[in-house]
């Protein structure tokens, strides 16, 4: 409404937050919060099983060495520039939802902030010092409890961070009293945290053992060693794990049912729900079995062997992210903003109105005869553009033309009457917010892009047009007669 | 007028600033004056780098240097990134309209930040960890940090872009895409500006790392000495310095006149001079003796930091002189739509009323119409749409209201051609009856 509108009409614009923070999400668990308590623990182990005349194993604190090397050089590039590509992505696309979370979450995000300087501070310090603290024992042990410290520093921005997740799936009664402490008590954020812990320990686990694999000679005395250790690592923790997803996974519905507005929706939910216990099912003993081989076989396991199970884990985290983004829908911000990014305390207001007359950009502020498929293209991209596209990934005519038949012409009629109801049958939609005449408008653009498949370009390109109703002039003279008729009043 | 029409008044998010302006504010100054430090350090420092290695094809000693150098750099854009994060957040929160309307309107640019410091980021490792491994293939090497300089030179030029755009919304109806929004005035100038600054702050930076006591100088360079070293930090502070002068005062003088004032003046006129003085000092010290390279460290350092101070106060003053009218408009518009909103709200007539009764159907005329509302979508009178025909289900239904009602409300699946129909649980029993009678009723 407020804001020019990016759009990526082929790739979809949910995709390019979903690439990024997906990415950014596998990094952070599995070789950060999850990696970094793995790495220092076996750094000690090398010290507690050198010979007593040396401070480590140097083979074995070579091999620790690289494996942390590669979370260094993978953490401090692509994965800090996923976590600002999350707001760099987000802000493009939904521009109103994360606004409205940073006026709550300031804070939050600024303790974040301090614990992320933190965190880069001690990684560098931890890395960087790593070849330098082998010179004595004193200064090895010091370097071992900068691993804690880190440990501790990553995982506490997962505590905070875990928060705003948890939030905007369940804003508590945040609605009333708007306070950034709903992050924290609001009922899926220990359960969350409580899952996410372990996952992220069992992935950092796996990952390390396939760069063990990678780092170490086949059939070497510390490749066995350290596959056990691995396994051992892997083994435990998958049983946290377990515990956090059932915990987890049996406090969501709960908290999710109560946003939809239809039982209905439950029904849907409950259907996409159940793809997540089958990949919970699958991550965790294909674990358990890659820990038991390491564990008994060490000397069998080799990379191919730890990839499938790697790439699993990975891909278990981005389908949990998925089920997560869409059992929050039709909100982005539960019980205050529909995805479409529109307030539902405005609806009233749209449905009165419509929403043309209150956008900020839009080419048609009127709708006539004449301009009603340009309408339908303003009204398309206020209301429909954030999760769908012309004729690309989701599109629109995909979507109507799997209702109503693959090669037939749509039929404006049947769409019309569809659209207004869809919540209550889909209960993942939003309302539609317009009036009668957006709607007549947005069917008939939905059916030209039918025939002709046409596409959308986003502000980025085509930049936008201002609503003439909504620039200076216009709003100046609103204003200045609303305070008149306020003095005429007293 | 024609601008007043063109300039866009969107509402700001209905919600409160999570602490006063002025902290905000200051909290934004800050943070930016840390992050833009050590960007200037890694975008700096790559282009010594790059200088150095180069020079270094026929002395050897450069070479050397130019490795040293090399190391900071993957440092630096560490903490450069980190420490980015604050005064994203903070701009975020405290100008939201106008920061990310100039986003989305350079959207493709700016999103290809994040995959182009990536690659750079990718770049400086590769560079720094292929030193050895390289040495033969020279040319190659000097390739990829010149290929990960010409992205951190671009990569400034997103980010001026965009704060220059956020300052005018009477742009933003006429800006197409990046590449117009670049072409304002103002961005240019700042950018070279910028520029000079990133040089001249690891000139000095040179001068303070050759210069620790702990920094093991005597074992890593074989002819070089540390004076002469830190006279080549002071010479390209010099450069880097006499650029940011220059730039800086064409800064001033294509400054659009909207943000103006005698304040932003006379304070860009204090930073100015502080950088002359600076500049002054950093010429005294080369023409000195090398052991009095020390001598003006501090006050250049201390100066330029000030500059930094004033400079980024001068710009914030500018930035809220231009925004301050559009700002009170804004928030005047917000206002009265909330207003309106909230009026609507409360006079909220139920959907009910939005049903389309054509009295002439008589007994049928309600559910006529909720059937038009709540099923038409799917269901026509002779043809199958989504769903079967209104007709086939009176057919299969005739005589049992109760068990069509049970359907609307949890169907099955029994066509398996056919998409899965929805439940109705929501809607009331007296409806779903008038809507069974209406089905029941077609001929």
């Amino acid at each position: 409404m407020d804001f020019p509108m990016f759009h990526l009409d082929w790739l979809n614009d949910r995709f390019l937050i979903a690439v990024i923070a997906i990415i950014h999400v596998m990094i952070n668990h599995g070789l950060a919060v999850g990696f970094i308590p793995y790495i220092t623990w076996l750094e000690y182990k090398g010290v507690k099983n050198a010979p007593t005349d040396q401070i480590s194993d140097s083979k074995w604190d070579t091999l620790i060495y690289n494996k942390m090397k590669v979370a260094f050089i993978i953490t401090t590039t692509i994965g800090a520039m996923t976590g600002v590509g999350i707001w760099f992505s987000v802000a493009l696309v939904s521009p109103s939802s994360i606004g409205s979370l940073i006026r709550v979450f300031y804070w939050a995000w600024f303790t974040e902030w301090v614990v992320f300087v933190t965190e880069v501070v001690l990684i560098m310090i931890y890395y960087l010092t790593w070849k330098n603290s082998n010179k004595s024992l004193n200064a090895k042990l010091k370097h071992i409890r900068f691993g804690v410290f880190l440990s501790i520093a990553s995982w506490i921005t997962m505590v905070i961070i875990v928060s705003i997740l948890g939030f905007m799936m369940d804003p508590g009664n945040w609605n009333a009293d708007k306070s950034l402490l709903n992050g924290f008590t609001n009922p899926i954020y220990i359960p969350q945290l409580a899952f996410r812990t372990p996952v992220a320990m069992l992935v950092g686990g796996i990952f390390g053992m396939l760069l063990t694999t990678i780092f170490s000679k086949k059939g070497s005395e510390i490749r066995i060693l350290a596959i056990k250790y691995a396994g051992r690592w892997v083994l435990f923790w998958t049983a946290f794990a377990i515990a956090g997803a059932v915990y987890y996974w049996n406090v969501m519905p709960e908290a999710m049912k109560a946003n939809m507005s239809t039982a209905v929706g439950s029904m849907d939910f409950e259907e996409y729900y159940d793809l997540l216990k089958y990949f919970i099912i699958g991550a965790a003993s294909l674990s358990i079995v890659l820990a038991f081989w390491a564990i008994f076989k060490p000397k069998k396991v080799s990379f191919g062997l730890v990839m499938i199970p790697c790439l699993f884990v990975f891909g278990f985290l981005g389908i949990f992210e998925r089920v997560r983004e869409f059992v929050r829908k039709p909100y982005v911000i539960g019980n205050y903003m529909y995805s479409n990014l529109l307030r539902e305390e405005d609806y009233p207001l749209y449905k009165k109105d419509g929403i043309l007359k209150h956008a900020t950009y839009t080419s048609v502020h009127e709708i006539t005869p004449d301009n009603k498929v340009m309408a339908g293209r303003d009204v398309f991209m206020l209301t429909c553009s954030r999760c769908h596209t012309t004729n690309g990934v989701n599109s629109i005519v995909d979507v109507f033309e799997n209702m109503y038949g693959k090669d037939k012409p749509l039929n404006e009629q049947a769409m019309a009457s569809y659209i207004p109801g869809m919540h209550q049958g889909r209960a993942f939609m939003p309302p539609f917010p317009g009036n009668k005449k957006e709607l007549e408008a947005l069917v008939a653009y939905i059916k030209q892009l039918q025939s002709s498949g046409e596409s959308l370009q986003g502000a980025q390109t085509d930049g936008v047009a201002v609503n003439a109703d909504n620039a200076v002039d216009a709003v100046a003279k609103r204003i200045e007669a609303e305070k008149e008729q306020e003095s005429e009043n007293n | 007028m024609l601008l007043q029409i063109n300039t866009p008044v969107p509402k700001d998010i209905p919600l409160d600033l999570p602490l006063p302006e002025w902290l905000l504010v200051t909290l934004l100054i800050v943070s930016f004056l840390f992050h833009i430090v050590f960007i200037n350090l890694m975008v700096g420092g790559s282009i010594v780098t790059l200088w150095a290695q180069i020079r270094g094809l026929k002395e050897k000693q450069y070479d050397i240097f130019a490795y040293e150098i090399a190391k900071t750099i993957t440092v630096n854009k560490s903490i450069a990134v980190v420490l980015g994060v604050a005064p994203l957040l903070s701009i975020n929160t405290l100008y939201t309209v106008y920061f990310y309307s100039a986003n989305a309107l350079t959207g493709f640019a700016w999103i290809m930040i994040i995959p182009l410091v990536t690659i750079a980021f990718l770049l400086t490792y590769l560079h720094k960890y292929t030193w050895e491994t390289m040495k033969n293939h020279k040319a190659l090497h000097i390739g990829i940090i010149a290929l990960s300089v010409a992205i951190f030179l671009f990569i400034p030029l997103i980010f001026l872009t965009n704060v220059n755009l956020m300052m005018f919304p009477e742009k933003w109806g006429a800006v197409k895409g990046f590449l117009s929004a670049l072409v304002l005035p103002n961005v240019f100038p700042r950018y070279f500006e910028f520029l000079g600054a990133c040089i001249a702050v690891t000139g000095i930076f040179i001068v303070w790392y050759n210069g620790r006591r702990n920094y093991p100088f005597e074992e890593i360079y074989i002819s070089l000495t540390r004076a002469q070293v830190k006279r080549v930090g002071y010479h390209i502070a010099l450069i880097g310095l006499a650029a940011q002068i220059v730039f800086g005062a064409i800064v001033l003088m294509t400054l659009p006149a909207k943000g103006v004032s005698f304040e932003v003046i006379e304070i860009m006129g204090v930073a100015g001079g502080l950088l002359v003085l600076a500049l002054w000092w950093i010429w005294k010290t080369i023409k000195d003796t090398d052991e009095r390279l020390d001598k003006h460290f501090w006050k250049i350092t201390i100066a330029m930091l000030a500059f930094m101070i004033c400079y980024g106060g001068s710009r914030q003053m500018y930035r809220h002189n231009a925004l301050d009218k559009h700002q009170k408009m804004v928030a005047a518009h917000t206002a009265s739509f909330q207003a309106m909103s909230k009026e609507a709200r409360e006079n909220y007539v139920e959907e009910e009323g939005a049903l389309v009764i054509d009295e002439s159907l008589g007994d049928l005329a309600k559910g006529t119409a909720l059937f038009q509302a709540s099923c038409a979508g799917c269901h026509q009178m002779d043809q199958q749409l989504v769903g079967p025909p209104i007709k086939e289900m009176k057919q299969i239904y005739e005589g049992d209201e109760a068990k069509l009602i049970a359907w609307i409300k949890a169907p099955g699946r029994k066509r398996q051609e056919l998409m899965q129909m929805p439940g109705f649980p929501q809607i009331p029993d007296e409806d779903l009856k008038e809507i069974a009678k209406y089905i029941l009723s077609v001929e």
